[in-house]
């Protein structure tokens, strides 16, 4: 990717950072979690016993906004971490800082959503409906969350003195890769559940 | 990361409590790991003995059926996830920056932090003897036996929290050691120059990279089924209790390769070198240890020939399962190629190692037997599988553990294990084990099931059980005189050189016990077998400089708090919210007093 801005004290048998393979090979982790919770909701698809049941409750018009404002999300990302390693500061702070406010956003849809079912009558115990569903979105949520965490903690580390150093641009790639993943996921997750049994 | 900056002059105490906790030497944290390692294989051995001693007899009185299936259970999670996971993990922290050619791991305190957790974890899962009960549904779980119906209190609990959390251990390790393999090698140590024990290091990594993540989601559903009131496995409201099967399984499976591969590439160093010869057909080991890693994930149901699955599925595993045989195959070959023709010595790791061979091959062979559904429907169940999987993890991992012990413990320490006594060692683990386990193919076969409490005399198993039961105690002996061995050799003086068995790894370069930077130049590779190509070339190790300044990683205690968070928070998932609470927040100081640590 960008070895210039990985400097060279950092020598590493495969020219890339340690840190950077690391996150690489903990998305591949990622994938088999994501793979498996996906898979006992494909599994426990029209197994439930008794109502609510997906056709009655999923919004697929609002859950498309929230997905466009994910999507959006990562387009952020990117021009952050062009930021950083152009060192274009500025870029890379209101980038993130709207990185940040629309995965905040997207939570929120997901908070709506979620209380929206309960409403419903659709509870975690309810059926396989509701026990899939709830375990996969709202892990997937989860790491979105941990996402928000992760930018939060940069731009708030890039507003010290010195920024985040030398290693800006790294930084913001790594938080990069992580951040896409998540939103790829979630297009995976959107398309199984909400889009194919229409 | 491993550039931070000490003083080498900081010369406090090196060694007192606060150095162990705050260490992230990998050195010092593969010590950890070992003898932590150990405990547990003596506790997980004391539980076998129980049951062992129980069996002994037919309507036998010394345990009840309730003890006795949480003892099965923990014997074997002790055995699987306390003792030789961490053992293997032992030498991979203690070697991989010594083989590679490395001052530690790539990340030192992340290091750290796994092991503080694996302890968590571990501590964890065996308080449950004195919470009301450990978990007693088998390692494997299945429902409904884990189901809140049926496994009432909290013992399943600390099943799932416990494993979860080990599991959090193994893949920030394997994430650590496989960056450490990838990226921090010695310049001229090419993938393929790499000594075999580390490949398969880097394949268990993987492994354990792939297969945790499906473990833990179906832990997660256990524990929702269980606290949530959640029906993933409860048929009774549509969800299914096979497929709690295929998750297991499906990291089960690679599980029992991660296992077994550390011991193959223990006795992959150990062989050649006590041979005096190359090993033979390197990259053939190397391929076959990575098609075992690849077809290991594709056989899982050979677990659930019972279960009705389909014909063609049947076929299709048996087929994959028949086929992981190949590769196993040629491993043999290979070690048995490499002793061939070689100038060989006895030593006591070289014993062990040539016994994994004998005892894993008996294991393979009874493997392959029930991948044949129609076979595998008379013996699973049995004590035939239960003969198998001791073959295999006893004869194997086990052989494979001590022999890498009794080969690395001059470089560990500066010390000789003692030959005699390592012998007796052997000997009487040797016999002791094929006396325990070798009976349990014919009682497997005469239909003793396994996991039952007692049984009537009659059906012709009363013998063999009270030989299975000697044995048993015959090997338990042959470990007692490894800690005699043990503590009568760190009573002496160190007198190792750096290379006492002419070995041709990098290890071997640096002084016995290595210094904490572990190398004072780091050596060029220039051939696969490093040390004999130096040897055979009359190359020198080139001097260390005059003014030799290395930066090591600080101590830092981050980790230790990290881990502390991280059982508070599994100590919560057992008991209130509130606990959860605090870890979490520990967790979060310990992240932010982790990232603002100076370490530049
Ligand atoms: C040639 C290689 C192997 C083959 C073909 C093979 C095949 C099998 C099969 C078909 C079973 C299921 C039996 C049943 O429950 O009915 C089984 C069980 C088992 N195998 Fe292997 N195996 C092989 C090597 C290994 C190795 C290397 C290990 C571990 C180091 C291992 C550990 C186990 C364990 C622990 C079980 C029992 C699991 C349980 O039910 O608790 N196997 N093996
Ligand atoms: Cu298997």
């Amino acid at each position: 990717m960008s070895e210039a801005v990985t400097h060279a004290e950092h020598h590493t048998s495969t020219g890339v950072d340690n840190r950077m393979l690391m996150m690489w090979i903990f998305l591949a982790s990622e994938c088999l979690f994501f793979g498996s919770l996906i898979s006992t909701y494909l599994i426990y698809q029209g197994e439930s016993l008794v109502g609510p049941l997906p056709g009655e409750l999923l919004n697929i018009p609002i859950t498309s906004a929230s997905t466009f404002v994910l999507l959006m999300s990562s387009v952020t990302m990117v021009l952050a971490v062009y930021g950083a390693q152009h060192k274009e500061f500025l870029m890379m702070k209101l980038n993130l800082l709207a990185t940040i406010i629309l995965g905040t956003i997207f939570l929120g849809f997901q908070v709506v959503e979620f209380t929206e079912f309960v409403h419903h009558g659709l509870l975690l115990s309810t059926n396989q409906f509701g026990s899939s569903f709830y375990l996969l979105t709202g892990l997937h949520g989860t790491h979105v969350g941990i996402g928000v965490i992760y930018l939060i903690s940069l731009l708030i580390g890039s507003s010290r003195r010195n920024g985040l150093g030398k290693d800006a641009g790294l930084n913001l790639e790594i938080a990069g890769l992580y951040w896409h993943f998540v939103d790829i996921v979630w297009i995976v997750i959107f398309t199984i559940i909400y889009l194919i049994p229409s | 990361m491993a550039t931070a900056t000490t003083s080498m002059s900081q010369s406090h105490q090196k060694s007192g409590v606060w150095d162990w906790l705050t260490t992230v030497d990998h050195k010092k944290i593969g010590v950890l790991y070992g003898v932590s390692g150990f405990s547990f294989l003596l506790l997980g051995g004391i539980e076998a003995l129980l049951i062992r001693t129980q069996l002994a007899v037919p309507n036998g009185t010394v345990l009840d059926a309730e003890l006795y299936n949480q003892l099965f259970t923990m014997h074997a999670l002790t055995m699987i996830f306390m003792a030789i996971m961490p053992m293997g993990a032992s030498f991979f922290n203690y070697f991989i920056p010594l083989m590679i050619g490395a001052r530690d791991v790539a990340f030192p305190r992340l290091n750290a932090l796994s092991y503080w957790i694996f302890l968590s974890g571990a501590l964890i899962l065996t308080s449950s003897f004195i919470f009301g009960g450990a978990p007693d549904g088998g390692w494997f779980a299945y429902a409904p036996l884990s189901s809140e119906d049926y496994a009432v209190g909290r013992a399943m609990d600390f099943y799932t929290v416990g494993l979860v959390v080990l599991g959090l251990s193994s893949l920030m390790a394997s994430l650590n050691f496989a960056v450490t393999i990838i990226n921090m090698r010695a310049p001229g140590m090419t993938m393929m120059r790499l000594p075999v024990f580390m490949w398969m290091t880097i394949v268990v990594n993987f492994l354990l990279i792939l297969s945790l993540p499906v473990i833990t989601v179906a832990l997660a559903q256990l524990y929702f089924d269980r606290n949530f009131a959640t029906n993933f496995f409860s048929p009774a409201q549509g969800g299914d209790p096979i497929l709690w099967q295929h998750l297991f399984w499906v990291f089960g499976h690679p599980e029992v390769y991660v296992l077994i591969l550390p011991s193959m590439g223990i006795i992959s160093e150990v062989l050649p070198v006590f041979s005096r010869k190359p090993l033979f057909g390197y990259a053939a080991i190397v391929f076959a240890g990575v098609a075992i890693a690849v077809l290991g994930f594709a056989v899982w149901s050979h677990h659930m020939f019972t279960t009705g699955l389909d014909t063609v599925p049947k076929i299709v595993f048996s087929a994959s399962t028949m086929a992981i045989g190949v590769p196993t195959g040629i491993k043999i070959f290979n070690w048995l190629g490499t002793m061939y023709g070689g100038q060989i010595r006895f030593t006591t790791a070289m014993y062990f190692s040539v016994s994994f061979i004998a005892l894993f091959t008996i294991g393979g062979i009874s493997g392959v037997m029930h991948g044949s559904p129609p076979i595998d429907t008379q013996q699973q169940d049995t004590y035939f599988i239960v003969a198998h999987l001791h073959y295999v993890l006893f004869g194997g991992a086990i052989m494979g553990i001590f022999a890498g012990i009794y080969y690395w413990f001059p470089k560990m320490t500066g010390r000789f294990l003692n030959e005699t006594l390592g012998k007796i060692n052997f000997w009487l683990m040797f016999f002791g084990m094929n006396l325990t386990f070798f009976p349990m193919h014919f009682l497997g076969l005469s239909g003793m099931p396994r996991r039952v409490y007692t049984y009537d005399s009659g059906f012709g198993w009363d013998a063999w059980n009270m030989v299975a039961t000697i044995g048993s105690y015959i090997l338990a002996f042959g470990i007692l005189i490894f800690l005699f061995n043990f503590f009568k050799t760190m009573r002496q003086e160190p007198t190792a050189g750096n290379n006492p068995w002419d070995g041709a790894t990098l290890e071997w370069a640096t002084s016995s016990p290595p210094p904490e930077h572990d190398f004072d130049v780091i050596p060029e590779v220039r051939d696969r077998d490093p040390l004999w190509y130096d040897r055979d070339n009359n190359i020198q190790q080139p001097e260390p400089p005059e003014e030799n300044h290395i930066h090591l990683p600080p101590p830092s205690y981050m980790p230790l708090i990290m881990g502390f968070g991280v059982a508070l928070i599994g100590i919560g998932a057992l008991s209130h919210l509130a606990m959860t609470g605090l870890g979490v927040a520990v967790v979060i100081y310990s992240i932010w007093g982790w990232v603002l640590e100076p370490i530049d």
